[in-house]
């Protein structure tokens, strides 16, 4: 698939540009083009028999509703194979929206559900370089926003949190090299768009957010385990990293990641797209107070069709008997505002309890002995 | 240092108010002290201290035997169901500086009480003499209500008197005719010696407070129309908690958390649909609707107690 496809394509999905021209972004023709498959209700069902818990409702809804091999992660998983977790963040602003915190919330179910450990990778060099910060802001942002991703929940004797500019060197770096061996300059041209005014920092930057998919960048956890296999959560929009990262894998003698995608939280007003950072009325913050979010949902939320319909649903509520009208009534909305107040409210609680000491104890180089208890 | 019942009685006769007084034995409850006072004229009162969920504190004074219903007070000061509870014994001791037993509105005195907020029995008034302790549970005076008036008003306050036992909706378009009493200056708790950071600490449901628990809260609730039934979350959002560090206070905000749902689970329809079985459906609901919630909790307590460890685990490897 090359750049010059993409450009005559009603909708753009990359990892730094999500819209489309015909108004709401159309998955299936998505999962076509990317490749990938969808997450139907045999695999639904299937994850609650292995697990033997209720599937998450983001799987039940189809909030996560593409993937990658993850049959291959549940064949093996069933014959006593574990796997780890591999998700990450791009620390580009201290404000988290909800949308943000779709993948964290669950993978932290993933977790619990299968008990495997997780690495989460905080990419500060990536937005050093593609939102032009310093080096000490990303740094810092980084740490703000391990916070808020620890007050998502995960255990600490699970979970390794890591900045690249902290961690990336050793075993990590030479699985990098590797990797970067394996793609050539057209290539990754051809699957990011980079174009020859584009500084040289972005080009060899795809390797970084690769190799944490395979177990030997971590050797203080994974040592010995070269066999591991890894499932990625993440967003649709990531897509391409993995695709190069599978492509690249058998090549140097490692699993394929497996990845389980989402599509994108819709902007509260419904049309194009996702919740923007820098769109304050198109999301809903962790740190909104409740009266916010009831301004915002009642002024904001909009139905233009399945919008925000699909975001109500897609916090479980029934709204099948809720025809198409022109906007959400008002005990939709009231409903919707009570959940994510509650929601954003226990994150809250959490995220105050987070510590710099727990932060330092979440991202230390460090054995987790009971990570597949 | 708080008043001793001698200055609080030299101040009532220097403000030049009336009052009998009368020695006994210590005593706990209304009951006992009635055993006493014979001699006395006046009409016996039941002192309730409690708190809220933002740790600010209430003293309620009411005839012994006007009806005190907690849940319903609750609403009324906007506080929510189950918004309010028997202050703990340390509030006690440290705000109104008075020993287990004797809660009395002469604590008010106190520099250490300002922000204590006075709901006073409008039953007060019609009495010509109403009974307190003076700060201390060995001693009653009893003196009018005027008497009592003159003292608040010397410690800055307004005296209002309150119909405790009116059940008022509450609800969207009426608001809780209470709320004006609801303390707007926050109240510091002196800080535990061992925890250095929190001011607030999440208490528990100790009934140990009050000097005349007889006949405090009413069995039948009334259902108010359109009270949100949002289980109330604590203030602790933006600040930091000590009940992460603390397994006491850990399992406090718990019982704290799993009761307000035990309450607003209890309405009058829910005990007429499920009668005997009432128990047995909310054990069903709390697991429903506690378990997430609860579980976060724990994950929190669990992920603190590591970093500690972890960090001390550091420290004494560099020696």
């Amino acid at each position: 698939m090359d750049k010059k496809e993409e450009n005559t394509e009603e909708q753009v999905v990359n990892p730094w540009e999500v819209s489309s021209s015909g108004g709401k972004i159309d998955y299936d023709k998505l999962i076509d083009k990317f490749g990938c498959q969808r997450f139907d209700q045999s695999l639904v069902d299937r994850v609650q028999r292995l697990t033997g818990r209720p599937p998450h409702v983001f799987l039940r809804r189809g909030v996560f509703f593409a993937h990658r091999d993850f049959n291959e992660i549940l064949d093996a998983y069933e014959r006593g194979e574990k796997f780890y977790l591999y998700t990450g963040r791009g620390p580009s602003s201290e404000a988290l929206h909800l949308g943000h915190l779709i993948p964290f919330m669950f993978t932290k179910y993933l977790q619990d559900a299968f008990k495997v450990p997780l690495v989460i990778q905080l990419t500060d060099d990536e937005k050093c370089m593609w939102k032009n910060l310093s080096v000490e802001e990303s740094q810092r942002l980084a740490r703000e926003n391990a916070k808020d991703i620890i007050a998502c929940g995960f255990d600490i004797t699970k979970t390794f949190i890591f900045s690249d500019f902290d961690y990336v060197g050793g075993a990590f770096y030479k699985n990098m090299v590797r990797v970067a061996k394996c793609v050539t300059y057209n290539k990754v041209v051809g699957i990011f768009g980079f174009t020859g005014e584009d500084h040289i920092g972005k080009v060899s930057f795809p390797p970084v957010q690769a190799v944490p998919s395979f177990p030997s960048s971590f050797p203080h956890l994974f040592s010995g385990k070269d066999n591991l296999r890894c499932l990625i959560p993440c967003a649709i929009d990531q897509d391409p990293y993995f695709r190069m990262t599978r492509d690249v894998a058998p090549r140097i003698g490692y699993h394929k990641p497996a990845l389980i995608e989402s599509s994108f939280f819709p902007a509260l007003q419904g049309e194009n797209g996702k919740m923007s950072a820098s769109d304050p009325n198109s999301a809903i913050y962790v740190t909104d107070s409740g009266k916010v979010i009831k301004n915002k949902i009642n002024k904001y939320a909009f139905s233009g069709g399945r919008e925000s319909v699909e975001l109500h649903r897609k916090l479980g509520a029934n709204v099948e008997e809720y025809g198409a009208g022109r906007m959400l009534t008002g005990e939709v909305k009231q409903r919707l505002t009570q959940v994510l107040t509650e929601l954003v409210e226990r994150h809250q609680t959490a995220r105050s309890a987070v510590t710099d000491e727990m932060v330092d104890a979440f991202m230390s180089v460090r054995p987790l002995p009971n990570m597949f208890n | 240092m708080g008043y001793s019942k001698q200055q609080l009685l030299a101040l009532l006769q220097d403000l030049q108010i009336e009052f009998s007084q009368c020695e006994h034995p210590v005593v706990m409850t209304v009951e006992d002290q009635g055993k006493y006072v014979g001699s006395m004229e006046g009409r016996l009162c039941k002192n309730l201290f409690m708190k809220d969920k933002k740790h600010r504190f209430y003293i309620v004074s009411a005839l012994a035997d006007t009806k005190v219903d907690m849940k319903v007070l609750s609403q009324r000061l906007g506080l929510g169901k189950g918004g309010l509870r028997m202050a703990p014994e340390e509030a006690l001791i440290e705000i109104l500086q008075v020993p287990l037993g004797s809660v009395t509105p002469f604590a008010l005195v106190n520099e250490s009480a300002r922000d204590v907020s006075l709901l006073l029995d409008k039953g007060i008034k019609t009495q010509e003499r109403c009974i307190f302790h003076p700060l201390s549970n060995d001693m009653s005076i009893s003196l009018n209500s005027d008497g009592l008036d003159t003292f608040l008003k010397s410690t800055g306050r307004d005296p209002s008197y309150i119909d405790l036992e009116a059940n008022p909706t509450v609800g969207k378009d009426q608001p809780p005719d209470l709320a004006a009493f609801v303390p707007s200056g926050s109240t510091v708790l002196p800080d535990p010696p061992e925890q250095a950071v929190s001011v607030q600490s999440a208490s528990g449901n100790h009934d140990i407070a009050n000097s005349k628990p007889k006949a405090v809260a009413e069995k039948t609730v009334k259902p108010s129309n359109n009270v949100h039934s949002v289980t109330h979350k604590s203030a602790n959002a933006l600040k930091p908690s000590s009940c992460f560090t603390d397994a006491e206070k850990f399992v406090e905000e718990i019982m704290d958390r799993i009761s307000a749902r035990v309450l607003t689970e209890t309405k009058e329809d829910s005990i007429k649909q499920n009668g005997e079985e009432l128990g047995t459906e909310i054990a069903d609901r709390l697991r429903k609707c506690c378990c997430s919630e609860l579980k976060n909790l724990a994950t929190i307590f669990w992920n603190t107690a590591y970093t500690e460890g972890f960090h001390a685990g550091k420290a004494s490897s560099l020696r």
